[in-house]
């Protein structure tokens, strides 16, 4: 039945922005304050008070617009947008309406089975967040905590080009790698700083035109949108299936009861009264500084996977672990640039597994855990020989450790140099096989393991310092 | 002459001399409002402790020797939309009737900087909204010519205050006449300057694209040194302007200037609505400058009678929004019947606000809900930006345009409040110069038969402040002195 059907998905994010200071005043731009610690007159909209642009927030703004293909409008308005709601102390939200900062864009998202696609942004603009309603035992009514008004967003509004599931997840994670790899937002859904509005709905694979759309606003995580796409894909079909028809209207997602519930229709849609912000000017973006902030824009995270997969051929998750954080791209591309013989597995394995481990251990990054110089040392000397992979953990041990000895010396000192030499393995491994004719007889009889069984009393005998491979092959040889 | 009578630039000299002390004349002026306060009701708000203390400031200073500003020491009211920081601030609402904002409006800092002796908070019309403070939450102000008659608004009280001798000078806000038709009820200068000389911040806003905040003055002089000021471009302020500072001569009095000047007569201003005694009035200043070699011209402003549409239509959009923060959540007034945020909303509203500023509110939410914002508010836009260009054309080839500040002498108390038609046109000669942000200013011509102030207006092109106050002069020296109300 489902295949019968084509789910149609087009997302509003928004998303809050990292500037130091609030986008109409003053206020220190921060999450996890004392309630009613950061705002002033401007912020919570007091009689006389007037908002001032805070440009860093244009130039962000500019920098994902930019980042997403979008054409930058070097002329763009500010709007107000007005309805009543306690948290919103003027009666009406600073947006921008028919002349966006940033339009006509789009982002290429990388699919499970390797292939790109394509979707559009429609529109990127610039607007204030809302206070937050707080509910407390001490007090029988609504308090209102007034920091995060006037906090940068800006929302991302994508054409409706997302089909499925799969795609919506790969977006909204595209979306979130952007915003942290140009360093614009913490894009941290549980701070709330990343919200999204879910537009969905379904049409008749034969038929050409869209179907009526349902709009879920503010959804506040990842995974609640991807279910809310979930339930009204379900829910529109079944309408359907059932002779109904849908009707336009605005939803909420319940994240507790997993459904849609019906909040407003089409005929009580909201008439935001938009209008040109009296109190401020146009904002113009001149070409000097849309230049500029092209050329601070670095290779993006999903360009980066594909270009991992085809140059360094990293399996796709691998790449997209690597590429979608940039302290562990950085790690690995300037390792790999310091020595090009290195293998690149090799690199992605310590950056995904050991270096992770203490990544999450710690709260440092990649790059504040170990030096590309240092990864690029050990990694050489496991593909060299001169050490096993596992004195190459040690040795990683000591740096996290904060040992600030060189890896040479950490070698010598803890003694881990390999036994690489072809001829004193030989005498070990001809010794070893006298005392263990039984392990060679049950090889000969076709017990494989045996075989690794040799090569570790072979190993044990050297004080694990015996380099494995020429173990192996000195006992191929004498067998 | 009673010190209450004199102009700022008068007694700011007697006060530099030491001729009288700075508290001297505050006390003057406290001892005249306990006088006639009662009959001209201009104050809602009193600050004689403040003041006192700042007038002994002001003689302490001239004692050490210090310098002070222009207008140091000189007692000033405020129309009560200008934020005081920790002084009521009412905009003559019930919805703010208890609001007393925690920060100064910049023209507020700018006076306690210079010194400037703040009386207290003057009554206006409710938000800014009326010709005549009838709308006025507390109270009507009456005009100091005739208490019958209305002073005029929005500014009202700060009009008659001045006119009454109640302050040597005040600050009033227009967004469509507020300043220039009080003052022309009044007999006293007014001035609206050009949009965006004078920071807005801190005056609580009706129409923010067509409000000015400007002086109320006894002479050209006090205008210009009130200007000089206040004005200037101010960072909490994105619409406000880097202008060149004014340094204004009080003893500036060349006549000759006139000589050779443009002055241009729109016929559009001078129309069947004006008055007989108004048009005559002004005519006869146009003959004196004339006599004094002035070019006179008669020009048209083909969109001036379509002004006053686009004025109420841009204006109360604005006002519809700019108003809708006053729900009763965070500060002032909150109805006490409700049991929904619905309710508290629309009851507090309603309850809160008077009848003039419901209807602009309806007004202007009508106008920019969908489907309608293109038929009003984009053709409006349209209509400003014609009216601009017909403004600009003309100061191509004149200095300035003279008109009558209002169609009409001071009307009866009572006589238009229930005609709004008839009390909006009040606006009709002064909306040009706030939809096309252009300065004009408003000095007394003479007084009717009636012993009622008339006024003319002249407006220049864009920040030609000085230009404009030495025009004013120039007529003001023609016309000579007005003869004062009699309380």
């Amino acid at each position: 039945m489902l295949n019968k059907y084509d789910l149609i998905v087009g997302l509003e994010i928004h998303a809050e922005l990292s500037t130091n200071s609030k986008i109409y005043c003053s206020c220190k731009n921060e999450f996890g304050l004392e309630v009613n610690s950061v705002c002033c007159p401007i912020c919570t909209g007091m009689p006389g008070t007037l908002p001032t642009l805070n440009k860093k927030v244009v130039e962000y703004a500019v920098k994902m617009g930019l980042a997403t293909n979008c054409k930058i409008n070097q002329i763009s308005k500010q709007d107000r947008k007005n309805y009543f709601y306690p948290d919103l102390p003027k009666a009406y939200q600073i947006s921008q309406s028919d002349i966006p900062l940033c339009e006509d864009g789009y982002l290429d998202i990388l699919l499970e089975d390797g292939k790109t696609k394509r979707i559009g942004i429609t529109r990127i603009h610039i607007e204030e967040d809302a206070g937050k309603l707080l509910k407390t035992d001490k007090f029988d009514g609504t308090l209102i905590d007034f920091n995060r008004c006037g906090v940068p967003l800006i929302e991302i509004v994508s054409e409706p080009d997302i089909r499925s599931v799969e795609e919506a997840k790969a977006y909204l994670e595209t979306i979130k790698s952007y915003l942290k790899y140009l360093n614009i937002s913490d894009a941290k859904m549980q701070e709330g700083s990343i919200r999204c509005d879910v537009n969905v709905s379904v049409k008749p694979t034969s038929q050409k035109n869209l179907g009526t759309r349902c709009e879920m606003k503010n959804v506040n995580t990842f995974s609640g949108a991807i279910k809310a796409i979930e339930f009204e894909y379900q829910r529109q079909i079944d309408i359907l299936e059932s002779g109904g028809t849908i009707n336009q209207e605005t939803r909420k997602w319940d994240e507790k009861l997993s459904k849609t519930i019906a909040i407003r229709s089409k005929e009580n849609a909201q008439d935001y009264r938009y209008f040109p912000e009296p109190d401020l000017k146009n904002i113009f973006v001149d070409n000097d500084t849309i230049e500029r902030i092209s050329n601070d824009i670095p290779e993006m995270p999903n360009h980066k996977t594909i270009r991992y997969i085809n140059d360094f051929n990293l399996p796709q998750n691998d790449a997209k672990l690597i590429a979608n954080n940039i302290q562990r791209a950085t790690l690995f591309e300037k390792t790999y640039e310091l020595n090009k013989k290195l293998d690149t597995k090799s690199i992605a394995n310590w950056i995904l597994t050991t270096i992770s481990e203490q990544v999450n251990k710690t709260s440092k990054n990649h790059l504040e855990i170990i030096t590309p110089e240092n990864l690029n040392k050990i990694i050489s000397y496991i593909q060299s020989g001169s050490i096993s992979t596992s004195s190459g953990k040690k040795i990683f041990k000591q740096i996290v450790a904060n040992n600030s000895k060189s890896i040479d010396q950490l070698i010598t000192d803890l003694g881990l140099e390999q036994i690489s030499n072809t001829d004193e393995l030989e005498d070990i491994v001809l010794k070893v096989l006298k005392e263990n004719e039984k392990s060679i007889n049950d090889y000969k009889n076709g017990k494989t393991n045996a075989f690794g069984y040799l090569v570790g009393q072979c190993i044990k005998a050297t004080k694990g310092k015996g380099n494995p491979s020429i173990i192996k092959e000195s006992l191929k040889k004498h067998i | 002459m009673n010190l209450y009578e004199m102009s700022a630039a008068k007694l700011s000299k007697m006060i530099k001399s030491k001729e009288i002390s700075a508290l001297e004349l505050t006390n003057t002026i406290f001892s005249r409002i306990n006088s006639v306060e009662s009959k001209i009701q201009s104050y809602v708000t009193l600050c004689e402790e403040d003041a006192v203390k700042t007038a002994k400031l002001v003689d302490e200073k001239i004692s050490k020797g210090e310098q002070i500003s222009s207008l140091a020491g000189i007692p000033i009211g405020i129309k009560d939309n200008i934020c005081t920081k920790n002084i009521l601030t009412t905009c003559s609402s019930k919805m703010l009737h208890n609001f007393i904002p925690p920060y100064d409006a910049t023209v507020i800092k700018k006076l306690k900087n210079a010194n400037v002796v703040m009386t207290g908070k003057l009554n206006m019309d409710e938000f800014a909204m009326g010709s005549s403070t009838e709308t006025s939450y507390f109270k009507t102000t009456k005009n100091p010519y005739n208490i019958n008659c209305v002073p005029g608004g929005s500014s009202g009280g700060s009009s008659a205050a001045v006119a009454a001798g109640e302050a040597i000078m005040s600050l009033g806000s227009d967004t469509g006449g507020s300043i220039r038709q009080p003052a022309s009820y009044c007999g006293v200068v007014g001035l609206k300057p050009t949009y965006g000389a004078i920071s807005r911040y801190g005056l609580i806003a009706f129409a923010s694209s067509l409000d000015q905040i400007g002086p109320i003055t006894k002479s050209v002089d006090d205008a210009a040194l009130l200007y000089s000021v206040i004005s200037g471009q101010d960072p909490l302020d994105a619409t406000s302007q880097k202008i060149k500072p004014l340094n204004w001569n009080i003893d500036f009095s060349d006549i000759s200037m006139i000589k050779g000047l443009k002055i241009a007569i729109p016929k559009e201003y001078f129309s069947d609505q004006i008055n007989d005694d108004v048009k005559d009035a002004v005519l006869n200043v146009v003959k004196m400058l004339e006599k004094n070699g002035a070019k006179i011209s008669k020009i048209s402003l083909p969109s001036t009678p379509h002004a006053l549409s686009a004025y109420y239509i841009i204006s109360s959009a604005e006002a519809s929004s700019n108003l809708a923060r006053y729900d009763g959540v965070h500060y002032g007034y909150r109805s006490e019947n409700y049991s929904t945020l619905t309710e508290m909303y629309e009851n507090t509203r309603t309850e809160g606000f008077g009848t003039e500023v419901k209807t602009r509110i309806m007004l202007g939410t009508y106008i920019l809900s969908s489907g309608y914002y293109d038929t009003y508010y984009k053709r409006a836009k349209l209509l400003q930006n014609k009216i601009i260009s017909e403004f600009q054309e003309t100061f191509k080839e004149y200095d300035v345009i003279l008109t009558p500040t209002v169609p009409t002498p001071p009307f009866y108390i009572g006589a238009e409040i229930n005609d709004s038609t008839k009390m909006h046109s009040n606006d009709m000669n002064t909306v040009s110069s706030n939809i096309s942000g252009v300065p004009a200013i408003s000095l007394p011509c003479c007084l009717n038969k009636n012993d009622l102030p008339i006024g003319l207006q002249l407006i220049c092109n864009h920040f030609e402040e000085e230009k404009l106050f030495k025009i004013a002069k120039c007529c003001e020296l023609l016309i000579g002195d007005i003869k004062l109300p009699n309380i």
